[in-house]
């Protein structure tokens, strides 16, 4: 039997991170996300597998630390949240400009400004929009349980090499800090050879590796766009992640992810005791967008409420997928709140339903 | 059997490592476990709670305003959670500083005198596994061997010589447990 445990999000992630065979980790505390560096310190990586792990001077400091690493062709990644992912834009738009591989962890707060320490969801733009300058996007994965904040690191670093191009996973204070039952995937020793595009010294057998995000020829520079174009639109095509629950007979629809998703599974349940046939839809990658399976949905369904914890920001999403066809609405607390089963089933009612 | 109750005391009651070690235990035995605290400024200092769910299914909303039972430690969070438990539901408490004890008539109410027989028994630290054994006599979720190897799971080893104390205590709570109220 594999390893079963009782673990926080944020040490499962940490754990993954040995576990999946990760070279390095460079971290700065912030609530609510401190667990990943401290179970780290704590487990010595370095003596299990050999693995790195830094607390930088700052969030701007490691994310540069996780673009020289990279750069090497490392098994790299970072964790914070809300501000200090912001500290971390600039890297960000560099690591993808220089199309390297890395795992960067949101645990999301409530903001704007340092905000508040509690769970929010408030990110979503930031994350799926880009954050940073120019055209790039993340791949983002939003884990609903503390086993995929587990498996989404592995899952992660693969789509991060696949891809040569940064994960996100966008999670936040509530699962981060509460405990679930986790098995554990058994030990991936880390990697001994470097991709041949790694910066790792030039042998006579081939030829420089360059890793840089600039390109003064702006004719090169929209080539290298239009190839960095091509390779969204490939992951766009294969990488689109999603789940359904009590869709089958359902007449009306909650989308929400992460712990939103969670809460509006109660929402549902409450919902079919009183008759509602309603059903969930759980996107689990956020981009790439599951535009596609919302749009069929909504050929079934006569409204949909997107639940959030923020203003409403996935919401715009939904619209485009949906084309108008039927109402969509948004739901949500703000600012560290998080809406209980109850409100939600009565949103539902009163915005879609009755509205 | 799905089980949703809420923990609530004051920081530094032990109320966060009981949830941990009944989630521990419900692990332990293979069943579906939650265990979501309050986090933030009230952990240094003030009120805690957490919200644990044990379950044969997987679980929906670790996030609830609605619970089976409330277990109670403080003034506070009677105030606060009296009125979350569930029509015929079940609240166990600790009157050690209650000046307002409860007052709903469609709940099963149990007390148990926790502070108190810690003290008594020279164990005052264990006075959350009274509280536990008390509960588990109530409501026997989890079995006592489950306890014990969840304890062993959640506690470091330098502290497994306690682990004997700390099942005693469980075990003097189940006795002292007492229905003040039934319905």
């Amino acid at each position: 039997m594999k390893e079963l445990r009782l673990m926080k999000g944020n040490e499962a992630i940490a754990e993954a991170a040995i576990r999946c065979g990760a070279d390095a980790y460079f971290g700065y505390p912030i609530t609510p996300q401190s667990e990943v560096m401290e179970y780290l310190m704590a487990e010595r990586p370095e003596q299990r597998t050999g693995m790195v792990v830094l607390q930088a001077e700052s969030e701007v400091a490691s994310i540069n630390m996780i673009y020289g690493a990279a750069g090497c062709g490392k098994k790299a990644m970072t964790s914070s949240s809300s501000p200090g992912i912001s500290l971390m834009q600039e890297g960000l738009s560099y690591i993808a400009g220089a199309e390297l591989p890395c795992l960067v962890v949101n645990v999301v707060r409530g903001g704007p400004g340092l905000g508040t320490i509690q769970p929010s969801q408030a990110d979503y733009f930031q994350a799926t929009k880009g954050g940073g300058h120019g055209d790039y996007h993340l791949i983002v994965l939003a884990p609903a349980s503390v086993q995929e904040m587990c498996d989404f690191v592995k899952d992660g670093f693969d789509l991060a090499f696949q891809y040569r191009n940064p994960v996100m996973i966008l999670t936040d204070g509530a699962i981060g800090q509460m405990m679930e039952k986790v098995e554990l995937f058994e030990q991936i020793p880390r990697s001994e050879t470097q991709p041949e595009w790694a910066c790792v010294g030039k042998p006579a057998t081939r030829g420089r590796s360059i890793i840089t995000s600039l390109e003064l020829d702006p004719n090169r520079q929209e080539q290298f766009n239009l190839k960095l174009q091509k390779k969204y639109r490939e992951i766009e095509a294969k990488e689109v992640r999603y789940e359904k629950i009590q869709c089958d007979d359902a007449e009306y629809l909650f989308v929400a992810y992460g712990t939103s998703s969670r809460i509006c599974q109660k929402s549902v349940q409450l919902a079919r005791e009183k008759g509602i046939k309603v059903g969930l839809f759980r996107p689990i990658s956020l981009y790439p967008f599951p535009y596609e399976a919302i749009e069929s949905l909504s050929k079934q369904v006569k409204g949909i409420l997107s639940v959030e914890m923020s203003a409403g920001q996935m919401i715009e999403d939904i619209r485009l997928a949906v084309h108008d066809r039927i109402k969509v609405q948004h739901y949500g607390r703000f600012g560290g709140m998080m809406p209980v089963p109850s409100e939600i089933l009565q949103q539902l009612e009163t915005q879609i339903i009755g509205g | 059997m799905t089980e949703e109750i809420i923990i609530a005391g004051f920081g530094g009651q032990g109320v966060l490592s009981m949830g941990k070690i009944l989630a521990y235990s419900g692990v332990m035995q293979n069943q579906e476990v939650s265990w979501m605290p309050s986090y933030g400024p009230e952990m240094r200092g003030g009120t805690a709670n957490v919200t644990v769910i044990i379950s044969d299914e997987r679980i929906s909303s670790p996030i609830l305003n609605i619970f089976d039972t409330a277990i109670i430690l403080n003034q506070q969070s009677l105030d606060k959670f009296e009125k979350s438990i569930k029509p015929g539901g079940t609240l166990l408490y600790d009157d050690n500083g209650i000046t307002r004890p409860p007052t709903r008539k469609d709940i099963n109410i149990f007390l148990v005198q926790a502070a108190q027989e810690a003290a008594k028994m020279g164990m005052t630290k264990t006075m959350n596994m009274v509280v536990l054994g008390a509960y588990l006599k109530i409501k026997p979720v989890v079995q006592d061997k489950n306890v014990e190897a969840g304890l062993k799971k959640s506690l470091p080893a330098r502290h497994h010589n306690l682990i004997p104390e700390n099942m005693t205590a469980v075990e003097r709570g189940k006795e002292i447990v007492e229905q003040t109220q039934k319905v």
